[in-house]
């Protein structure tokens, strides 16, 4: 397969959030802000492409049976690497994220990935993988985040544009508001990929 | 490259060098984050600390118990050379609209409350998160919970004097809590 074809499937025409619809636990609950969208994201991104490229190395050593349980192993490991590393040197971020670092582990995103493509490709495709599906992650988030933050909090990365005490429409901070703007940005994406 | 079989000396010798390299990694990693994770916690402590009372000089901790709730308090006493220069208590309410919420008091030694922090949080953002903005918390600055009656802060709706922040009245309730408890335990701590 192209490698150029294998980055740009996961922003757009494979995007694991907006197309696959994978992992969307987190991507509904973290999305209140852009920088949460982008830490979350990031984070994602490096579990998805080490896990994808560790998962390729080792998928001839690794029997069929057993694969789950060692997939599992990998991912859980460079989760709570991640999640160390961010208590270490990002703790306001950490704090911000709480549980749902952790949860990355059973993200089905991941775990898809790597069935669907790392235990049956080459080192350097599930690499290229990993990094496009992570960034088409991180892609989806960002945007959510932004939209919601700037509907709900009348701010963009934190930088407020309307007078300090006022309110956005607080709906799409909140769980309600998470849902529309996914459905619309869903639909937005099926009438772009559809080919016309 | 073929798939190994799956027997079981071959299924058995997978896992285990896999969960043998992941103890490994994780173990030098854990090593390696252990000090910057207790020193961020600690800075974030300090400065809870340094933000409800600015001027001191050295801390004394201690752990108690308070009369009511499930989980310890921990009393920061602040000593400016021998005089104390007053009291950051680490306090907490199960209230919360989602669970608990920790917060950082500060009392003079009059017993007047100086400033409070909010430590920890899963309050709804936009509403309950209101709480940690001068215009809720800055209300309870320089108040002296020893001239209310019952010796408490209520918020107004439950007959008290503390305004609630709107649509998030039972933070608002959650939070009175919290500093009551601080505030118990800090007239036991002066005895």
């Amino acid at each position: 397969m192209n490698q150029l074809n294998n980055f740009t499937k996961g922003l757009l025409r494979e995007n694991p959030i907006l197309v696959l619809l994978l992992g969307t636990c987190p991507t509904l609950a973290v999305t209140s802000s852009a920088v949460n969208g982008l830490g979350m994201g990031l984070a994602t991104t490096f579990v998805l492409f080490m896990s994808n490229v560790f998962i390729s190395m080792v998928k001839g050593f690794v029997p069929d049976k057993v694969r789950i349980p060692a997939f599992i192993v990998v991912i859980a490991s460079f989760v709570t690497v991640v999640d160390l590393l961010m208590q270490a040197y990002t703790p306001g971020l950490s704090s911000q994220l709480g549980i749902f670092i952790p949860l990355i582990v059973v993200n089905c995103i991941v775990l898809g990935r790597a069935e669907a493509f790392a235990a049956k490709n080459n080192v350097f495709s599930s690499f290229i993988d990993g990094m496009g599906m992570g960034l088409g992650f991180t892609l989806a988030l960002v945007i959510m985040g932004s939209i919601r933050e700037m509907l709900g909090a009348g701010a963009i990365f934190g930088f407020k544009f309307i007078p300090e005490t006022a309110d956005g429409a607080l709906i799409f901070i909140l769980a309600p508001g998470a849902f529309i703007t996914l459905g619309f940005m869903i639909a937005i994406l099926k009438k772009i990929n559809k080919p016309s | 490259m073929g798939k190994r079989e799956s027997s079981f000396k071959n299924m058995a010798m997978a896992l285990f060098v896999i969960t043998a390299v992941a103890g490994l990694v994780l173990a030098v990693v854990y090593s390696v984050t252990k000090e910057p994770i207790l020193a961020s916690q600690k800075a974030k402590i300090n400065n809870a600390i340094k933000m409800v009372i600015p001027e001191f000089e050295s801390v004394k901790d201690t752990t108690v118990w308070p009369k009511t709730g499930k989980d310890s308090v921990r009393i920061h006493a602040l000593l400016k050379g021998a005089e104390s220069a007053g009291y950051a208590i680490e306090t907490y309410t199960d209230n919360g609209f989602s669970g608990r919420f920790t917060l950082m008091v500060g009392f003079f030694p009059d017993g007047s409350i100086s400033n409070i922090e909010v430590l920890e949080h899963k309050e709804t953002p936009g509403l309950g998160t209101k709480m940690a903005l001068p215009a809720f918390k800055g209300q309870f600055k320089g108040l002296k919970i020893s001239d209310l009656p019952g010796e408490e802060l209520k918020i107004k709706n439950d007959g008290g004097t503390v305004d609630a922040i709107t649509a998030a009245t039972i933070s608002s309730r959650g939070f009175c809590d919290a500093v009551n408890r601080a505030y118990s335990t800090f007239k036991k701590e002066k005895k």
